[in-house]
Parts: structure tokens; sequence; C-alpha cells
């Protein structure tokens, strides 16, 4: 069993996960409330990873972040290593492919809570901050879960943006997926079995776990 | 100067109306402004933006010399900076949390222990204090209005604003609440703003009325006076009942009520809840005019006056009897002209008990 495999793909999903949940609930909050005219833009921004090869996010990535570009040089400055071949990489790379699968149910979820309590909320003298975190959030809670878990899912599936800005580095940027690409080039079956089985169970568990959230009244007042 | 509430609020909707309503009406007797007028004649806009919900186009909001709202200097007091408190016609409760949470919601800014005595200050003063720990889903309609209720009055608003409060209400728990709602609005010590399209709670609620048509505030005044003396033909359709008078509770009888209106009694069939004050109701073309002998016929009312004025309108009559009270009836020319009803003459008005309706003022 791939340990350091195993356990560089864990961080790498957690990670992305928590950067998800920082920068995608604040985004999918302007792409619910904003009266912005172009907003249709950022939309179609944010579900590019949904049709694009991982290929394409891959390569623009390494040439806009590359150590050539003025952008890479100052990634290097601030990280002290050039950001192809790098964990850093690796996150920044897994963020933006899995933007929307965590921005579109933050959003769906969001737009699902009804106005009037907000309303309510801010009459009541309660800031739009305040207002987000006491009554927002905690009812558009099985969305932004479902979100985050769908995030984590989606990242420790990923392989193409792995490859193409990680490489395959043990310990520093080989993850599960990577891994069973290597067991089965080398012929190893009963490794690539192991791995894959896991992955497999892992995700399907994932999965499992989303749909029962939303279909079960697991949160009392969902119901009626 | 006298503090008042001040609005001039214009908004275009795409397909509807233009909204332009503007009207001004002091603070500091008459508690309860009733915004009265049929569906889309812009009550709840006007409502919203007293309350900093909605931004209108143009005009201006002033409550008590302070500015709310300046289209021309941009200025926009959030509801968080105006302290209103505002029922929703759902009422819009917290589904996720208890009664007591939703009680303190707005009290974010008191310390604990003070918090904890004004929800049980509130609790106990809307009698629901048992109700504390449960949620808004196990709750009746009627309840879930005096938990709203008690949420917007808590934090002490300056202005409480109440859109449709009764709508969303079935008919028995409406007829049983309206008059506790009075009660509520008129001892919370503060000035507060109603939108209804429905007569019964525009007279049972409010001490005054803004009647709103098209967009715009046609009249405002004593509520018994909106009524009976509407300024235009619109406000007369819109309000429908021209005879309001404010009556006291004389006794009960068989059924019926009889009440005391300006120096006439009148008997109506007595649609529970009266204690005392009340409004007795009759439409015009409900009250027939004789000679003053008459003769035996079944109504149980019969004012005898004389003609006070007389104004056509189209193939009917308006005729005003001063008979203890300034009775309207609408006649038609025909019928004017075979009485003679001209200014001064002697004529009884006749009124059946089943065409009074008698609208409760308290609890």
């Amino acid at each position: 069993m791939d340990t350091a495999a195993l356990a560089l793909s864990a961080r790498l999903a957690g990670l992305t996960t928590l950067t998800l949940l920082l920068l995608g609930l604040p985004l999918a909050w302007w792409l619910v409330t904003s009266r912005f005219r172009a907003k249709f833009l950022v939309e179609a921004v944010v579900a590019l990873p949904l049709v694009l090869p991982p290929t394409v996010l891959g390569f623009y990535l390494l040439t806009g972040l590359g150590p050539r570009s003025p952008a890479g040089r100052l990634f290097e400055a601030v990280a002290g290593h050039p950001f192809p071949f790098s964990f850093a990489g690796l996150l920044v790379a897994s963020v933006l492919y899995s933007l929307p699968f965590s921005v579109q149910p933050f959003a769906a979820a969001l737009a699902g809570v009804d106005r009037q309590l907000i309303e309510a909320s801010h009459t009541l003298g309660v800031s739009p901050l305040g207002t987000f975190l006491r009554v927002t959030l905690p009812l558009a809670w099985p969305g932004v879960l479902a979100g985050a878990v769908l995030s984590f899912a989606h990242t420790l599936g990923e392989f193409g943006v792995v490859l193409m800005v990680g490489g395959n580095i043990p310990g520093r940027t080989r993850t599960m997926s990577v891994a069973i690409f290597d067991h089965v080039e080398a012929l190893e079956y009963a490794a690539a079995h192991r791995t894959a089985g896991l992955l497999l169970a892992i995700s399907f568990g994932v999965l499992t776990f989303v749909y029962a959230l939303q279909r079960r009244p697991f949160f009392r007042w969902n119901e009626r | 100067m006298e503090r008042a509430l001040t609005f001039d609020v214009v908004r275009r909707f795409l397909r509807g109306p233009v909204i332009s309503a503007r009207a001004s009406w002091s603070l500091e007797r008459d508690p309860v402004t009733v915004l009265f007028g049929p569906s889309g004649a812009g009550k709840t806009t006007v409502l919203r933006a007293l309350a900093g919900l909605d931004r209108p186009e143009a005009g201006s909001i002033t409550f008590a010399g302070e500015t709310w709202f300046d289209a021309e200097k941009r200025l926009s007091l959030s509801s968080q900076a105006r302290g209103v408190g505002f029922l929703f016609q759902e009422y819009a409760l917290f589904p996720h949390l208890t009664v007591a949470a939703n009680l303190a919601f707005g009290l974010h800014r008191l310390a604990r222990a003070e918090r904890e005595a004004r929800v049980a200050e509130v609790a106990e003063r809307f009698g629901i204090a048992d109700l504390l720990p449960r949620r808004p889903g196990q709750l009746s309609g009627g309840q879930r209005q005096r938990v709203a209720l008690g949420r917007a009055l808590a934090p002490r608003p300056r202005l409480l604003l109440l859109d449709e409060p009764l709508s969303a209400l079935d008919a028995p728990t409406r007829e049983a609440l309206r008059g506790e709602l009075r009660h509520v609005l008129e001892s919370a010590g503060v000035p507060a703003v109603v939108v209804t399209h429905d007569r019964t709670e525009a007279l049972a609620l409010g001490d005054r009325l803004a009647v709103l048509v098209d967009g715009a505030v046609r009249q405002v005044g004593p509520v018994h006076e909106v009524f009976s003396s509407p300024v235009d033909a619109e406000v007369a359709r819109v309000v429908g009942t021209e005879n309001v008078f404010p009556s006291r509770l004389l006794r009960r009888e068989d059924g019926l009520v009889i009440v005391r209106a300006g120096s006439a009694e009148l008997v109506a069939v007595d649609p529970g809840g009266i204690e005392d004050e009340a409004y007795a109701c009759v439409r015009a073309e409900d009250v027939v005019l004789e000679p003053p002998e008459g003769h035996p016929s079944s109504a149980l009312n019969r004012l005898t006056g004389v003609v006070a004025a007389r104004q056509p309108e189209g193939p009917l009559v308006r005729i005003t009897v001063g008979c203890g009270v300034s009775l309207v009836a609408l006649v038609t020319r025909a019928s004017a002209e075979r009485l003679h009803l001209l200014p001064g003459q002697r004529v009884s008005a006749v009124v059946k008990a089943s065409s009074i309706r008698v609208v409760p003022r308290r609890a």
C-alpha cells in the first residue's frame, strides 16, 4: 500500500476543500446577491473546469505561473520555490479545477434561503456579515456541506491537472490517482487494484453521504 | 416642531404602475396608521421603503427630523440603523432557532443577563412563555404571529411596520386576533404603520387611514372621517362604506347590539367581540328614505331628521340626513324628486339591523 500517496492525496483534498470554503463561499454569496451586469461572465469562468480537459488548465497554469512568467517569478519570490512540481502549485491547480464543484452547490444552497429571513435579520439590527453567519449559513448548511464533500472527492480523483502541474514526485506530488497510473504502467496489477479499490470505496462512500444528506430531513428545520 | 413621519417614495416597476406616494403625519398622537388600498396600489412598496429594505428611485423619507433617505443627497440609512420593527406577511421566523432565540435575535447588543430578562418579559407579555423551547415549525398560525410581533418589539424599535399582519391566518383565528393586535399596537408605545387591503382590518386596527390608489396617497385622516367623507370618487370606491360612526355599546338584546353613535341609537346584529368602543358601518345604498310620518316595517332602525345636503351623482343622488348622526343615503333621482328631498326637508332614514356592520375597536 502506497501510504505516502494516500497521505498526500488526503492532505491535498483537505487543504483544497478548506481553501474552497474560504474563497468559494464569499464568491457564491457574491454570485447570489450581486446585481453586477456582467455576472454571467464570472459564472461562465467558474464553470469552465467542468468542460475543459484538465490538460488545458494545467498547460495554462504552467505557462502562466512557470518560472519565466512575471507571476511565476513572484510566486517563487514569495514561496521560495518554483510553482511547477510543488505541492503549493498542486494546491492552486486543484482549487481552480474543483471551483465549480464547490461554488455551484454553495450558490444553490445560499440562493435557497428565504430572502425574507435575511431581511428580517436586517430589520432586527444585525449586520450583513452577522446575518450571513447567523441565518444564511445555518440554513444553507446541507448544501454547503455537499459542496465541500464534492470538492474533496473530486480532488481525490483528479489526475490530469496533477500530472501536468505536479509531475510525479513521490511524497511531494505523487497522489493516489497518479500512483495507480504508475502501477499499471509497471504491470503491478495487485498494487493498482488495492489503490484503485480504496479510491472507489472512498468516492462511493462520499457520494452516498452527499445524496443521503439531501434526501433525509437530517436537519429538522428543512422539513415542510 | 411636532415629530412627524414624512415620505415621498417614487418607484417604477417594469410591468405595473409608477408608485409616487407622498404623505406626512404626526408621530405624537394616533399611534396606528393604516396604509389602505387595493392590491397593486403600492402599499407594500411604501412600507418596504420605510424599512430600508428597498431603495426608492427618487424622493425622501424623514422620521422625527432624522433623514432616513434622500435620493438627491444619495443618502440612504440602512435598515439596521433605522431601528424599525418589521412584521412580515408570513412572519419570517427563523426556522432553525427556538422561539427564545427568535425573540433574542435582535438583542445581540445587550449583555446576556439583560437579554434573557428582556426575552422573558416579552414572552410573558405575549403569552408565549411556554413556547420558548419550541421551533417555529411546531407553532400554530396565531402563535407564530405573536412570536413575530414579540421579536419585532423586543429591541424597542422606534417605528413598527406591519405588512398584512393577519392575512396569513385562517378566518376564525384572524377574527380572534384582530382585537388582540389592536390592543398590542395601542399599548406598544411605538408608532405603527399597518398595510392592509381589508376594510374591517383597517377599521379595527387604525387610528389614522392613508388611502393609496394607483401608487399615490389620496387621503390621510382619522379612520371614520376618511370612510365617511372621501375626498374624491376613487377614494370613495376604494373605502366603499360611506357611513362609519364611532360608537359605544349600550346593551345587548336577543342577538342584537344597541350602540350609541352621535346622539342616535342604532340596532345591529351582534358580531361578537364588542365590549365598548366600535365602529358602526352602513353603506349608503342600504339606507331607505321615507316621509317622516312613516308606516310599520320590519326594519329596526328608523331615524328622523332633516336633509342637510344633496349632491347629484349620475342617475343617483347622495342625500345627507342629519338625524343624530350624519347619515349618507344614495337614492335614485326619481325618488329624490318624489320625496322633495331638498335641504331642510324632514325625512326618515330606515336601515335594517342586518345592514349595519359593527366592527369592534377593543379586545
